[in-house]
């Protein structure tokens, strides 16, 4: 097995235990913006879709796919939807967690 | 130091910036920061992920960076409290889409370099990250559209359903294994891709009404597991911390709604409400089984007038009406006559676990002196509602 697919694999496994223990003891009140902020966080595929547009200019492909150019289009538009993902989950979460800011007579 | 350590030592303090965020989020007092911590978090990983290529074609990830950012700006600051559940959805769906773009852009790159075979460890990557990144991305928009009222809200059933998500299931993993071991075929690739998102509408469709949130947050699990595999594909750390965490959480999330319902995730995935209630007598709490009662405005006003004890079981629907300053004000003239008032919040109402709690927010007391049914006084069985009643306040 290649090393970094194995030192990917621990990341994965202790990261999920990690996960586990983090949520665990959330009360019910928060399950939304808890729901909603890690939503967000998934939103890190915006990441590797930067990854696939910055290399796109590295890879020369021939034939019939449309080359570099499928390629970058379906890059952009993972940045994109990686992107919503991002702005939206925290800008929704943190309208949420304003809501329990508020005191009761302001409205 | 060289660069790449740095980057990946930035790489490290985003997800720790990610999990102490997600740790915050367990109390009302510290979950807007640990919000905003999750948040810088995700900006580092970015800024470090555009200095590490180089700004290597900045210009169109500008383009898609700032057309995503001002949609899903501008759609979360316009949305109603009320909506949130299906934006949450949407903004899922895009991106287990991102993840699934990804795997899609690596393997056309293999396809298109006949001079580099592609090892089988990233194709299995590749082929992960393409079925769950599309089954997440077509089965959040059903999920949207379900919510939205776009589509009947109600579970759409066919015979052989269970064989036919099977079947779909496991001709994706043959298809996605010959692709892998044989031969890099991109008209098979493009079928399994067809599958995958046919996949994710058939697993959707047949679920329906109260139990759309545990898709929501089921498919809010998948989009993390679909990052993570789109890290396996792109070798990235922070891709496959953060996508493990999301996918951990969203699991965990997703049984807490299920035990608040008293059903089991099975149940809720393959038995379709309506026909559960079935299910729903099997587990205990058989001390619900009283009948709803209509009573008109005046009716109500004599029972409460003569009430010692009351108990507000708030819905959706009160939140819809936004009946909550209402209920107050009920709340505080049966106070003042003496009586005993209690609110009790399912923890699934609404339309997602701990909705109402969000919706009832701008009422902070009311929320915050709320009973929820586990620890209500006024039952002596500690049992959430059972699911067939809790349908019928949603």
């Amino acid at each position: 097995m290649p090393e970094a697919l194995l030192n990917n694999l621990y990341i994965f496994v202790l990261a999920m235990f990690t996960g586990f223990e983090v949520i665990t003891k959330v009360p019910p009140l928060l399950h939304t913006p808890l729901m909603s902020g890690s939503n967000a966080i998934s939103g890190i595929s915006v990441v590797g879709a930067i990854i696939i547009v910055a290399a796109a200019t590295q890879t020369a492909l021939p034939g019939i796919w449309g080359g570099n150019t499928l390629i970058l289009v379906l890059g952009v538009i993972a940045v994109a939807m990686g992107m919503i993902n991002v702005a939206g989950g925290f800008l929704v979460t943190d309208r949420m967690l304003e809501m329990f800011k508020k005191k009761p007579e302001s409205e | 130091m060289d660069f790449f350590t740095l980057a990946n030592l930035s790489y490290l303090v985003s997800a720790a910036l990610f999990i102490f965020g997600l740790k915050r989020l367990q109390s009302p007092a510290t979950a807007r920061s640990g919000n905003f911590m999750a948040a810088v978090g995700m900006a580092i990983a970015i800024i470090v992920t555009l200095l590490e290529t180089n700004f290597a074609n900045w210009q169109m990830i500008l383009v898609g960076g700032i057309i995503g950012a001002l949609v899903g700006s501008i759609s979360a600051r316009a949305v109603q409290m009320t909506n949130m559940p299906q934006m949450v959805g949407i903004f899922n769906g895009f991106g287990g889409g991102a993840s699934a773009l990804i795997a899609i852009s690596e393997f056309l790159r293999y396809l298109g370099n006949p001079g580099i075979a592609m090892p089988a460890d990233s194709g299995v990557s590749i082929i992960l990250g393409t079925l769950i990144g599309a089954v997440t991305f077509s089965g959040s928009m059903i999920a949207f559209a379900k919510l939205q009222n776009w589509m009947t809200g109600a579970p759409i059933t066919w015979p052989l359903q269970k064989t036919l998500n099977s079947t779909l299931l496991l001709s994706v993993l043959a298809l996605g294994a010959y692709v892998v071991f044989f031969d890099m075929n991109p008209t098979v690739f493009l079928v399994l891709l067809g599958l995958a998102l046919v996949l994710g509408v058939t697993s959707v469709i047949p679920i329906g009404g109260a139990d759309m949130p545990v898709v929501i947050s089921l498919l809010n699990s998948y989009s993390g597991l679909a990052a993570a595999a789109a890290g396996f594909v792109v070798n990235n750390n922070v891709l496959i911390i953060s996508g493990s965490l999301v996918g951990a959480s969203g699991l965990i999330l997703t049984n807490i709604m299920c035990v608040g319902m008293n059903r089991s995730l099975a149940n809720v995935l393959f038995g379709a409400v309506g026909t559960a209630d079935v299910v729903a007598g099997s587990v205990g709490a058989g001390d619900a089984a009283g009948t709803v009662r209509d009573v008109s405005a005046e009716e109500a006003g004599m029972i409460l007038a003569y009430a010692k004890s009351v108990i507000f079981v708030p819905g959706y629907g009160m939140a819809v009406a936004q009946a909550q300053h209402a209920v107050r004000e009920l709340a505080d003239v049966l106070k003042s006559r003496g009586v005993d008032v209690k609110y009790a919040v399912h923890p699934v109402a609404g339309r997602m676990p701990g909705h109402m709690n969000v919706l009832l927010g701008k009422r902070t007391s009311l929320t915050m002196n709320s009973t929820p049914w586990r620890t209500s006084t006024t039952r002596s069985q500690p049992r959430p509602l059972r699911s067939s009643s809790a349908r019928t306040t949603w």
